[in-house]
């Protein structure tokens, strides 16, 4: 309900939604607010600084996922060192170095300001891991056998047997990294220090939430208050959750099995 | 000897696969772990890691004489335990109200309906709340001044704001819970039923003695999972709604290490209270495992 009274209120005109005479249907209907927010160069650049997130980002996290969830569902007899290994990644999730000792570290390797402090430092989802190596295990054995008798290494196999059987796996992890990308705001205040690296979810958080202006430069100060007000808020709200409106009633049905799969073993 | 070498030819590549993600590990949680060092330090930034002095517990016994650490404490976990109550009671609720009803296509469209805003971010739905909630201008003081209810300042009132978080997180979260409760609910067998049905059960009767014992697996699961997150309280949708003159009742422990570490670049005092507060993290996450392996049978890999 409170959706789609944003919705409403982005299609209305200014002047009635500040009267507060819309509830669930627009009033007085125009499309200004959107044609607002699109002809704004601020709005688009963060657009697409998020969109080049999520398509490196998903790659990386989605290859190293494949990669690392194989070795890992080997048993001791095949790979000696795997719940070594296991714990080394499993740790990560339990204990952290925090914020700043954070902070630091993708400060001293100079990525502030760089796409890759967005990207780099979650880029091993250990729980998707976890999920993706209860996967493989559930497969035959008997497909890895054959497939190593006909001469194939272990990377052949991967490729070839496991990854095809595992895709509705992997469009599950597939797809919750990359609503994590587009949604993820805080490392975005955290590491860019200019506003024109900001991916759209900080650059919104900053403009709508925070009302902060301190980072834009002056002569754009009056046209960013123009961008805040409460249709065109509602506007901008709206085209940041467009991408996910559209995919999300398509994909409910893998997110259902993926969380179930994940959630419940045996 | 020869074993062993023939053994690692034969694995090679295996540790070849597990290089890229340990390398990154490595860089991005390992080495921030070193970094706890400052919480004994004095940090000066332009003398680094390895040039600060050393202080001892000196940060930590600060943290303990600060004035609003108490309050902070039980923000964080007053907020943590209603969330984790409230995101039981209610998404079970719905999930055993849903699996009454017959109609397949009601249920697929509700499901679609209540899930969506956990795909949203906390900004996007922030933004959201901070509309409809606004005194001025929000629908729901509207709404409510129909019935002759004066503004409230939801999100800026010490009284309210606690009650606000929780209700949004529910919000967002219920349809979530909702699809893995009733993916708990189809997994009971409907013979039991038809066996209660047969002993004169009625509808109430069979949901306390049927469905529920049924779903406990999956309850005590879920809860002893959200064990783990209770210095969590939300950072995302705290941080996004707060201002203030409400951090009397909505600070948290990492909203304070954010304002306290990044803001005012107290480096060593602000890690000082994460280390903290990942010690009795992980603490409690190895508890609530251990307690969901023994009465769930919950093993993670």
């Amino acid at each position: 309900m409170p959706i789609i009274h944003i919705l409403a209120i982005s299609f209305s005109s200014g002047t009635a939604a500040s009267a507060g005479k819309v509830l669930l249907w627009p009033v007085d209907f125009t499309t200004a607010a959107y044609d607002n927010v699109f002809g704004k160069p601020e709005y688009l650049r963060a657009f697409w600084v998020s969109v080049k997130r999520v398509a490196i980002g998903t790659t990386i996290s989605m290859l190293i996922t494949i990669v690392t969830a194989y070795p890992l569902s080997k048993d001791t007899s095949q790979f000696r060192l795997r719940t070594w290994y296991t714990w080394v990644f499993v740790f990560t999730i339990l204990f952290s170095g925090g914020l700043i000792p954070m902070y630091l570290t993708v400060k001293s390797l100079g990525m502030l300001d760089t796409i890759w402090a967005l990207v780099l430092p979650g880029a091993v989802p250990v729980f998707n891991v976890i999920l993706l190596l209860n996967f493989y295990r559930n497969l035959p054995k008997e497909l890895e056998e054959s497939s190593r008798i006909d001469g194939a290494g272990h990377f052949t196999t991967l490729w070839k047997i496991y990854v095809p059987l595992s895709l509705p796996a992997l469009a599950t992890t597939g797809l919750f990294t990359i609503v994590g990308h587009w949604n993820s705001w805080f490392d975005g205040i955290l590491y860019m220090n200019h506003p024109e690296n900001y991916p759209l979810q900080t650059f919104l958080q900053t403009i709508i939430i925070k009302n902060d202006f301190r980072f834009i430069k002056a002569e754009n100060v009056e046209l960013m208050i123009k961008l805040s007000d409460r249709t065109s808020r509602a506007a901008q709200i709206f085209v940041a959750a467009f991408p996910i409106l559209i995919v999300y009633p398509f994909l409910q049905r893998f997110f259902i099995k993926g969380i179930v799969m994940g959630s419940v073993k045996e | 000897m020869r074993g062993l070498t023939r053994m690692f030819k034969k694995e090679w590549p295996l540790h070849m696969m597990l290089l890229p993600g340990l390398i990154l590990v490595l860089i991005f949680s390992y080495i921030p772990m070193v970094g706890i060092m400052m919480a004994f330090q004095k940090y000066i930034p332009n003398k680094g890691l390895f040039g600060s002095p050393f202080i001892g517990l000196k940060n930590f016994r600060l943290l303990m004489e600060y004035p609003d650490i108490g309050r902070i404490f039980f923000n964080t976990i007053f907020i943590a335990v209603m969330k984790i109550i409230a995101g039981l009671v209610v998404p079970i609720s719905i999930a055993i109200l849903l699996n009454e009803l017959r109609r397949e296509w009601v249920k697929r469209t509700f499901q679609t309906l209540v899930y969506l805003p956990h795909f949203l971010s906390w900004v996007l739905l922030s933004g959201i709340l901070i509309d409809v909630l606004s005194p001025s201008s929000g629908i729901l003081n509207q709404v409510l001044g129909l019935f002759g209810v004066k503004p409230i300042f939801f999100l800026g009132s010490n009284s309210w704001f606690p009650y606000v978080m929780v209700l949004s997180d529910v919000w967002k979260e219920f349809g979530f819970g909702t699809i893995v409760y009733l993916a708990a609910l189809t997994n009971i067998n409907p013979s039991l039923y038809e066996a209660a049905q047969i002993d004169g059960a009625g509808r109430i009767k069979q949901t306390f003695y049927i469905t529920l014992p049924g779903m406990l697996p999956i309850i005590v699961l879920m809860l002893t999972l959200s064990i783990g997150n209770v210095l969590n309280a939300g950072f995302d949708q705290i941080f996004n709604l707060y201002s203030p003159p409400v951090y009397e009742s909505a600070d948290i422990i990492d909203t304070f290490v954010y304002r306290m570490g990044i803001q005012q670049a107290q480096f060593g005092f602000a890690t000082a209270v994460g280390l903290l507060k990942s010690i009795v993290s992980f603490i409690l996450i190895t508890c609530s495992y251990v307690l969901a392996y023994r009465v769930a049978n919950y093993r993670i890999f």
